[in-house]
């Protein structure tokens, strides 16, 4: 008896006993459920080059980092509960990457109160931008809002500046995440004079006939897109089979993954989604990856999503993390930093193209430095544009900045509003 | 002819499509109702787990390779060939018949006489139990599903209806032949519930378990033909949806597109199934395209549930189903 006793109470003591000197990254994934398709990706590239720097360089600083993976299925209330099971693993968590607007909109106040940072890399409450009000959550480099302009700047390129009267019809998930691009585009198309049509579609979005025989009636000269998971793969689809030209059809982030495209064939070609980092493999670090983590058998997953759109922007996420742990690492003078640290390493985070060139990483994504003040970077952003025989995306476009006049006001009033009602007294 | 009309009248044959592949879901829900009384939770998970399984087959992929790779340090992935179309849908059937004894041998047979809310129950474990395993077996990616189905706009409809108009009506080449093999699948459905003897015994089951089997009908026999049957139909309902859409988790949530269909065209009939199937399309597309635009779009999923309820209240047993009088 005594001898149980003592074995329950030394694992007891394992268990509840803080990890020495570990850096704890949560990764909220979802590998199960209707998103899960896209949920792997993701989380397989933001693990896997975690796993890298503690293959090839001992972690970050001399300091192993502890991934700790918690399943949420995109579900709003598991993701909740993966946050309160999970902060205080380790020497407590770092940093949450939920990849879900709805996860995000239930821990803003959690991880305010609670004091851990949040990165909501392009998605979440856009006017967390403003870090005079979240002080605990960051969204570079690119937002929803920053999309919307995007898109608007794009057409308006190959437009010669000019898209007065002409029409663009969004096609969105009928949820918190689709509808955000509305008050920006609303505000734009008052600015540049086109007509903007509202097509919202019903989670899943499985049943698009009624949006898209409207498409083919009313002829829109340019369709967006903000979908997720299925309703992306329908969308796609649908505009292949009433012949809507593809190269005028333009997805946001969230809808423009092989995923979205590949189900539909040839058809498919020349479709464009935005995006805020590059695409494919030619990169050096991935040279790393497959030698130190694949090749190894450390991979994530089944190792099979490197290089995919998704894959590079859990990665891409990963490395942001891992530059705000050295900045914070540096600015503090100590390797094994704490959340609050964290959130100055964020705050404080510089992303230039040597930085990016040294990491293995070159022309991967847009310089952008974060402040006190913007928790949200430049808002600099590409278009990309599907290949169906290559099967691959390829960036048509430089990095360019979204309508900074529009969108400055745009956040400043929705964050102040939040400020107001949560009795929030905006400062750095 | 005003543009509306012509445009309505594009909604309501697009509201029939579509109501043919609603109906194809429910048909699934309506034979093991019929037969056994109960609700199958799983009827959607059945159609995913049955299109991923030919999709494996025809790509020629080795099943639990995630899981053989992870304990046994292979990269397998492939067998290296691939099947045609056809052998891939009978070698799928098999599978889904096999499924159908395991689903009776291991849970129904020790239920029988149990109350309906059990057997239901039973059914929703079986359906995430067959998430799960479908995912282990064939991966949880993306799958393109090519039977060889024609896709797109029929420029036949589009042409003619232009030359009459002056506006070509928009119909899907898939929609038109899912319309077909829903006709044939339910006029050999009814065929073979009224004139087999299988079929009749179905019946004899359906109306009281304890009367067939006294008189020599195989309680197993015709719960695994059942199961069996809604697993093709399954099986159909899965290659039309995830060639619309790839192979994917969501194809699950097309169950939730029967659900009105059966509330309105009753849980125990055959042609019920249809008609609710096409009234549930049509009225839907309808109203999204007449009212929609009005209240801000994205209504067709609770419409589809408030016409459910209209009827209900109206007629509970459905427009097909049987009305139960029990006498007390």
């Amino acid at each position: 008896m005594k001898q149980r006793l003592l074995t329950a109470l030394t694992a007891a003591m394992l268990v509840a006993s803080p990890a020495l000197a570990e850096l704890t990254v949560v990764d909220t994934s979802y590998r199960t459920g209707p998103y899960g398709a896209n949920g792997i990706p993701f989380s397989d590239g933001y693990q896997d080059y975690f796993t890298l720097l503690n293959e090839r360089d001992g972690g970050i600083g001399g300091e192993k980092i502890n991934l700790v993976e918690c399943e949420t299925g995109y579900n709003t209330e598991k993701g909740v509960e993966c946050y309160e099971a999970t902060k205080s693993a380790g020497n407590g968590a770092l940093i949450y990457q939920p990849l879900s607007t709805g996860i995000t909109y239930q821990l803003i106040p959690k991880v305010s109160s609670d004091g851990i940072p949040m990165h909501t890399m392009g998605y979440g409450r856009t006017s967390a931008k403003n870090g005079e009000v979240f002080k605990w959550v960051f969204n570079y480099p690119a937002n929803y809002w920053d999309g919307a302009s995007h898109a608007i700047t794009h057409i308006l390129n190959e437009n010669g500046g000019d898209i007065k009267g002409r029409k663009i019809a969004l096609v969105y998930h009928n949820s918190a995440y689709g509808k955000e691009p509305i008050r920006t585009l609303e505000e734009l198309a008052k600015k540049h004079g086109f007509e903007l049509t509202l097509l919202p579609v019903e989670h899943p979005g499985q049943e698009q006939k009624s949006q898209w025989l409207q498409i083919r009636r009313e002829k829109p000269d340019n369709v967006l897109m903000w979908g997720w998971g299925v309703m992306n793969q329908v969308a796609v689809q649908e505009a292949v089979n009433i012949r809507y030209p593809m190269d005028q059809f333009i997805g946001i982030w969230w809808s423009g993954s092989e995923n979205d495209v590949k189900a539909a064939g040839e058809g498919a070609n020349g479709y464009k989604a935005l995006t805020f980092h590059n695409l494919g493999d030619e990169y050096p670090v991935y040279d790393d990856l497959r030698k130190f983590v694949v090749d190894g058998g450390k991979a994530a997953g089944a190792g099979d999503q490197v290089g995919s759109v998704l894959y590079n922007r859990g990665m891409y996420a990963a490395m942001l993390a891992a530059e705000a742990i050295k900045t914070a690492q540096e600015m503090h003078g100590v390797s094994a930093i704490n959340a609050a640290q964290m959130r100055d390493g964020m705050e404080n985070l510089e992303m230039t193209e040597a930085k990016m060139a040294a990491l293995g990483l070159p022309n991967f994504g847009p310089e952008f430095k974060v402040s006190c003040q913007n928790h949200g970077g430049n808002g600099f952003g590409a278009v990309s544009q599907w290949d169906a025989a290559a099967g691959e995306f390829k960036l048509i476009t430089d990095y360019f900045q979204s309508d900074q006049e529009i969108i400055s006001a745009l956040v400043a009033e929705d964050s102040a509003a939040f400020a107001a009602e949560s009795g929030i007294t905006p400062g750095c | 002819m005003p543009d509306q009309l012509i445009f309505g009248m594009e909604v309501v044959l697009n509201g029939l499509m579509a109501g043919v592949l609603y109906a194809l879901v429910a048909l699934g829900f309506v034979l093991i109702y019929k037969a056994s009384g109960i609700f199958n939770y799983a009827q959607g998970v059945m159609a995913l787990f049955a299109a991923m399984t030919l999709v494996g087959m025809m790509e020629g992929r080795v099943p639990f390779s995630h899981l053989i790779n992870a304990i046994f340090g292979t990269e397998i992935h492939h067998f290296g060939w691939h099947l045609p179309g056809l052998l891939a849908i009978l070698l799928t059937m098999v599978i889904m018949v096999v499924l159908a004894w395991i689903v009776n041998q291991l849970i129904f047979r020790h239920l029988v006489n149990q109350e309906p809310i059990i057997l239901f129950m039973a059914t929703i474990g079986l359906a995430y139990f067959l998430e799960g395993f479908g995912d282990m077996m064939w991966g949880s990616d993306i799958k393109k599903l090519d039977v060889g189905l024609p896709q797109g706009i029929n420029d036949w409809i589009d042409a003619t209806t232009f030359e009459i108009m002056g506006y070509g009506f928009f119909i899907d080449n898939l929609d038109i032949v899912a319309t077909g093999v829903a006709a044939l699948l339910v006029i050999a459905l009814v065929a073979f519930a009224q004139y087999s003897k299988q079929g009749r015994a179905m019946r004899a089951v359906a109306d009281d378990h304890q009367a067939a089997l006294s008189v020599g009908i195989s309680l197993n026999f015709i719960w695994v033909m059942v199961w069996s049957l809604a697993g093709f139909v399954a099986l159909v309902a899965g290659i039309m949806w995830g060639t619309k859409s790839g192979v994917q988790f969501s194809l699950s949530l097309i169950a939730l597109k029967a659900l009105p269909v059966l509330m309105l065209g009753g849980f125990t009939s055959i042609p019920g199934a249809i008609v609710g199937g096409l009234i549930i399309g049509v009225g839907e597309k309808l109203f999204e395209f007449a009212i929609g635009p009005m209240v801000g779009g994205a209504t067709e999923n609770w419409f589809a549930y408030v016409l459910a309820l209209i009827f209900l209240v109206f007629r509970p047993q459905g427009l097909f189903g049987e009305k139960i009088i029990e006498r007390v």
